[in-house]
């Protein structure tokens, strides 16, 4: 019983020893650092190619994405989640992370997204208010739901979408699978699911743009290396990748 | 069997117990207690809260419709690939929700393979008949595990005993096996009630989410908390008194008879 008992002790305890061998490993190469990035959704794919870049101009240093609805993200960062940089599809979303200072660094307008070829025939956004339509929006509580309230406003639109999606991509999936005839996005998204989805622009997207704030998050260890970051998204190359994806750079 | 409980078992069990019920206690703390009458009567409240009853009653009705006969055949049904039709109806216990929900578009969508069929006639998605199949189908596997089960522990001379009084399968299914196994059926049945009403992966990807038609109460608890936190801790007190209360009464009245 007993050689027993210090066999199971052993086989627990050795793991640990070697992950703990292994960490003060990690800790000691001082070089290694990691950046970690909380973004919005839509940003997913231009902030991705941007990750690459820093990586590669920042030998040593690890970036970290973590990608989802802006409002989700703000009530993390709210609780304390590791964040060092958090970029917002709204500033309503960005106050919510409770970061004291945030600039916009790129604007995205809202597109109707259609299954490819068409099948509900949509022109403009007054086609969405027919009742043989079927019409996902985003929910008015996630930045591009906000939008989508605005637009439809602007344009004296009455929708009856048949459902209300909890973040953008979301609500592109359902176009992609062909259950809706229509949704409004960003034309960002739009561009990401090219192939799959055709946009459709609309001038009352004028009236609801998006503005994309960033900032580091106040209790991060990174201040210096958070501060790069958000240099190169606003440089001529972070210009040039955000307009690449569909955004209005600022 | 007497004597004082040993510490090898106490102390975890205690440490489990904690795990279990401190976030609870955590919810209960939270709770924005002045305004929560009000915040009660909201409208959407009982919207929410009228949907997540009604469809996973529904949803556990067909479950017990399709998943009694299944387990029987389970049970007591000589056939080849057995073990393999058993693993692939527990599938829905491992497979992420989410994926649960894309899976039930591909079939049921108007797209899909078997939705388009009838895509004139009648569509599951965004419909409350779709929270239903959604929940039904992250549900049914709890119904069909646990009856079987108990099919299998039951004693099988009562079965014989009525075919050799001249009882056909369906009299002996109805008259005698049933019975015997109703406790296992009710315990089946009030997992996957519970677990249907919990849903909520596979009804936001299948069926959406709308205030009325789709939006059961864990939606509406995802949603409340991008914005308003305390709503999303006032609707999740809501779901756990509604869940607790009908637990405690089926034990007491019948599980544990």
């Amino acid at each position: 019983m007993r050689s027993f008992g210090r066999r199971v002790l052993g086989a627990l305890v050795a793991p640990v020893l070697v992950a703990g061998v292994l960490a003060t490993a990690g800790c000691a190469n001082k070089d290694e650092r990691t950046l970690t990035v909380f973004a919005a959704a839509s940003l997913t794919e231009s902030f991705g190619a941007l990750g690459t870049a820093f990586q590669a101009s920042h030998p040593g240093v690890k970036v970290k994405f973590n990608f989802g609805s802006s409002a989700t993200l703000a009530q993390q960062i709210a609780q304390g989640a590791p964040a060092d940089v958090f970029a917002a599809a709204s500033p309503a979303t960005m106050a919510q992370s409770k970061a004291p200072k945030s600039r916009v660094f790129a604007r995205n307008r809202l597109e109707i997204a259609v299954p490819k070829g068409n099948p509900g025939h949509v022109a403009g956004l007054k086609d969405l208010a027919n009742p043989s339509l079927k019409v996902a929006l985003c929910a008015p509580q996630v930045p591009c739901g906000a939008a989508a309230v605005k637009a439809l406003a602007a344009g004296g639109v009455t929708v009856k979408p048949v459902t209300l999606e909890q973040d953008v991509k979301a609500t592109l999936t359902k176009v992609r699978l062909g259950e809706v005839d229509a949704a409004l996005v960003y034309r960002t998204d739009v561009k990401a699911a090219a192939g799959a989805v055709e946009g459709i622009e609309f001038p009352e997207a004028g009236k609801a743009i998006n503005d994309y704030p960033i900032a580091t998050v106040p209790k991060t260890r990174q201040y210096a290396l958070s501060r790069e970051f958000i240099d190169l998204v606003l440089s001529d190359e972070g210009r040039r990748v955000l307009s690449g994806a569909g955004f209005t750079p600022v | 069997m007497r004597g004082r409980t040993p510490w090898g078992l106490a102390v975890p069990a205690v440490a489990g117990m904690a795990f279990l019920v401190l976030p609870l206690a955590g919810l209960l703390v939270r709770a924005p207690w002045p305004t929560l009458l009000v915040r009660l009567a909201e409208p959407r409240v009982v919207e929410a809260l009228r949907l997540s009853l009604l469809t996973a009653t529904a949803a556990t009705a067909l479950c017990l419709v399709l998943g009694v006969p299944l387990a029987w055949l389970l049970a007591r049904a000589a056939f080849p690939g057995r073990g393999l039709v058993r693993a692939l109806v527990t599938v829905p216990l491992v497979l992420p929700p989410v994926v649960g929900g894309v899976a039930l578009l591909l079939v049921f969508g108007r797209n899909g393979l078997a939705g388009r069929w009838f895509a004139g006639v009648f569509s599951l998605p965004f419909t409350t008949a779709g929270v239903v199949v959604a929940e039904a189908f992250v549900a049914m596997p709890f119904l069909v595990i646990s009856v079987e089960g108990t099919l299998r522990a039951a004693d099988l001379r009562y079965e014989e005993a009525a075919a050799t009084l001249g009882a056909s399968r369906w009299t002996v299914f109805r008259r005698v096996t049933l019975p015997l196994v109703a406790p296992g059926v009710t315990a089946g049945a009030v997992l996957c009630w519970a677990r249907a009403l919990g849903e909520f992966g596979a009804t936001i990807t299948f069926a959406g989410n709308f205030p009325g038609t789709t939006q059961t109460m864990p939606l509406a608890v995802y949603l409340a908390l991008e914005n308003d936190p305390d709503a999303a801790i006032v609707l999740s007190l809501v779901l756990l008194a509604v869940c607790v209360a009908v637990l405690a009464a089926l034990r007491d009245r019948w599980i544990r008879a």
